[in-house]
């Protein structure tokens, strides 16, 4: 009996040694070839963007690319924004990323310090790349680890018939035309509600798109010092001021489990008068309902405020996998995207703003709200302070949990705003 | 008495014969012995990779600290343990999920038993019947993505469940069954009761016609009425089906995670947050997999004590 016992001890033991070097084998890392022989080289590139963009566009692009350069073949692995983060996150993890990766600004600093995206300063050193074309680099202790390639701003989106409807002539430019706005356009009665506040925990970038916001649009910070700053008049002032709304009955009810898709199906159905959203979405809006009237505007200020207004935006960020062996093909690759005139057809296709500076996206066929919404981003500054910050969801969700004791009642501002900042302290040390 | 007659000369031969053949023999028995692994190997393979690896790994990384994450991770005893264990939002997760798992199931079972009795009755013509079972068991044939969107579109406050007790009266104004803390616990598990009823219903429903006719007119003839025919005879023939279903779904329900995530994500305020909705975060939000490892052993450890009963039921049988 124990020799059995022993044999098939002996068994399973192989078996798993075998299991492991097959799994282990499996996940080997991405592109293949052999860059030191010339070889071709396949580069992975893992993506949300395509998922977005006209169906075929960004093959097209990626087409021109291996036209220029034969020996570099670029392979498109896209899905879904959740999927590709949760894949990334797995990569990282196991130190598998694909050569080339798709980046919000709020995994950037994980990432980073992982060690699973590589240093891009010294790839744009070597390359002798000239930075000063990039409207924006995202660093992490001075290295450049992700870099924008298309920026998506979030203006204050109008419901014009709603507003017309209610007796409000203009487009409110402050806090408080805002709140006399949305109280009017409540006061219509029926499911009509003037504002939408998305704060859903499962993705709470409600937090930054919908609430910092307006502190930003005020030129205000939530940091001072690279280190979290909540307890500031201006974050005060801007949670404040959310709450005001709250109590003032002009938010669609369900916010506290509302998602950003709910937000903008509400404004499409013309349930809502105002929302705070992505200029990504003012095509889905056209298809959604063709007939409504609405305008993007800048988000409101403080009552009195002159100053430049910074707008939250979004980026679809690109890094390379520190892993990878064909950092310099990755990086020409990271070049080609960022070019002048791929950067100005991407940025065209996909309704943003390029990451090149000299880049211009065409407006002249699509929607003038684009053009409307590109003059606001010119006047301000793009502002989002998540990004970069390490475990940016999570410092979200902390804020969300805090406000929503407040939307409930069962917290105070300044109590809310004291244990965010206590638990942000500890996790941007 | 054979040996008589063998040549002294081939004795030394015989043997030599005798012990190749006893180690053929041995080696023949020895090959036999292995040919069940031979067949069982591909799924032992497959077992290895797909879960002995993934959870001796993830045991592993509960005894580690701040695992994945940093390249040089230590050994850290129980302090995962310690500090998941010490988490209220875990214990206020391991509390809702109680809460969401008994509920379902017994709502599961009751449904499901009252429903597969209704079709199981002769006082329904087939016709019928074949509409009921159709319309009954539609809830299972969506993913649980489609159920997640049906339900969250039906409790919106603007949506159709506030729009009918409004209408009958029950309402005044429309509530907020997911954004409310005080609703959103009882609206995800009737959203969940609502899928997984037809599962019940149809293992109950094979189960009941399999009943003998006989006992019900035995009983019969003893006197008995409905109510004690359905106890002791529907009933006492059901419950090995019955225990051996409630235990698999409390293992089931236990593990439901893209229904909550996708309606609530474990909000308002945690109201619905579940084990793996809060093992979900501290993995992919808060990066902290080491505590996401410890919280997931305590998972499997519970769901192993229920699989133990299930086993044990099963054996029983």
């Amino acid at each position: 009996m124990a020799t059995r016992t022993t044999r098939l001890k002996r068994l399973i033991g192989a078996t798993t040694v075998a299991a492991t070097l097959a799994l282990t084998a499996a996940c080997g890392s991405g592109g293949s070839g052999d860059a030191g022989s010339g070889g071709p080289v396949t580069l992975e590139f893992a993506q949300w963007w395509g998922a977005e963009l006209p169906a075929g566009e960004f093959d097209k692009i990626i087409s021109d690319f291996t036209a220029q350069n034969p020996n570099i073949k670029v392979e498109l692995l896209s899905a879904p924004y959740a999927s590709t983060k949760q894949q990334l996150v797995t990569g990282a993890a196991s130190q598998t990323l694909p050569d080339v990766v798709g980046l919000d600004g709020a995994w950037v600093n994980d990432f980073a310090k992982q060690g699973a995206i590589t240093d891009l300063s010294t790839l744009m050193t070597d390359a002798n790349y000239d930075t000063s074309q990039l409207a924006s680099q995202v660093q992490v202790q001075d290295a450049t680890y992700m870099i924008p390639v298309v920026n998506f701003v979030y203006p204050l989106f109008v419901n014009k018939d709603l507003l017309a409807k209610a007796g409000v002539t203009d487009v409110p430019t402050t806090r408080s035309q805002f709140l006399d706005a949305a109280k009017k356009i409540s006061a219509l009665g029926g499911d009509v509600k003037g504002w939408a506040l998305p704060l859903d925990t499962a993705v709470p970038n409600g937090v930054q798109n919908d609430v910092m916001s307006w502190l930003w649009a005020s030129g205000g910070t939530m940091l001072q010092d690279g280190k979290p700053n909540l307890t500031s008049p201006g974050v005060k002032s801007a949670v404040e001021y959310v709450k005001s709304l709250n109590d003032a009955g002009v938010i669609a009810p369900g916010s506290l489990t509302m998602k950003e898709q709910d937000k903008v199906e509400k404004f499409t159905n013309g349930q809502v008068g105002m929302m705070i959203d992505s200029l990504a979405h003012i095509n889905l809006i056209k298809e959604g309902k063709p007939d409504l009237n609405f305008e993007v505007a800048a988000v409101p200020a403080e009552d009195g405020y002159t100053g430049e207004r910074g707008i939250p935006y979004a980026s679809w960020g690109i890094g390379i996998s520190d892993s990878t062996e064909h950092k310099a093909e990755a990086f020409k690759f990271v070049q080609y995207l960022l070019s002048q005139e791929v950067n100005a057809k991407l940025s065209t296709i996909a309704n943003g703003f390029p990451g090149n500076k000299n880049a211009q996206p065409d407006f002249s066929g699509g929607d003038p709200r684009f053009k409307t919404a590109f003059d606001i981003y010119q006047q301000g500054y793009p502002a989002n302070e998540f990004v970069g910050l390490p475990k940016s969801e999570d410092l979200m969700r902390t804020f969300d949990e805090q406000l929503q004791l407040v939307l409930t009642g069962s917290a105070t501002v300044d109590d809310a705003l004291t244990k965010s900042q206590e638990s942000w302290s500890s996790v941007i040390e | 008495m054979t040996s008589a007659n063998v040549d002294p000369a081939a004795a030394p031969k015989t043997a030599a014969w005798a012990g190749q053949a006893a180690a053929g023999r041995h080696r023949h028995g020895l090959a036999r012995r292995l040919v069940p692994y031979g067949y069982l190997s591909p799924t032992m393979l497959l077992i290895t990779v797909l879960m002995v690896v993934p959870i001796v790994m993830v045991i592993g990384y509960s005894f580690q600290d701040n695992v994945i994450v940093n390249k040089n991770p230590v050994f850290a005893g129980f302090a995962n343990y310690a500090k998941v264990l010490t988490d209220a939002d875990f214990l206020a997760s391991l509390g809702n999920t109680a809460v969401f798992i008994s509920v379902s199931t017994v709502a599961h079972l009751v449904l499901g038993l009252a429903f597969a009795m209704m079709l199981n009755t002769q006082l329904l013509g087939g016709i019928t019947k074949a509409v009921f079972r159709i319309v009954y068991i539609l809830p299972w044939l969506f993913t649980i993505a489609v159920i997640a969107v049906i339900w969250r579109l039906l409790f919106d406050p603007a949506g159709v469940v506030n729009y009918v007790l409004n209408t009958v009266g029950l309402l005044q104004e429309g509530v907020a069954w997911l954004g409310d803390p005080v609703t959103a616990l009882w609206a995800v598990t009737f959203a969940n009761i609502w899928s997984g009823y037809p599962f019940f219903m149809i293992s109950l429903l094979a189960a009941l016609q399999g009943i003998s006719a006989d006992l019900y007119e035995a009983a019969a003839m003893d006197g008995t009425n409905w109510f004690q025919r359905f106890v002791h005879v529907t009933l006492a023939q059901l419950r090995p089906v019955i225990v051996s279903m409630a235990v698999l779904d409390l293992i089931w329900t236990s593990q439901q995670f893209a229904l909550i995530w996708m309606m609530t994500g474990g909000g308002p305020l945690n109201a619905t947050e579940m084990l793996s909705t809060y093992t979900y975060k501290q993995a992919f939000s808060e990066y902290e997999f080491a505590t996401a490892s410890a919280a997931a052993v305590i998972v499997l450890l519970l769901t192993t004590a229920l699989a133990f009963f299930y086993v044990r039921q099963q054996r029983e049988q």
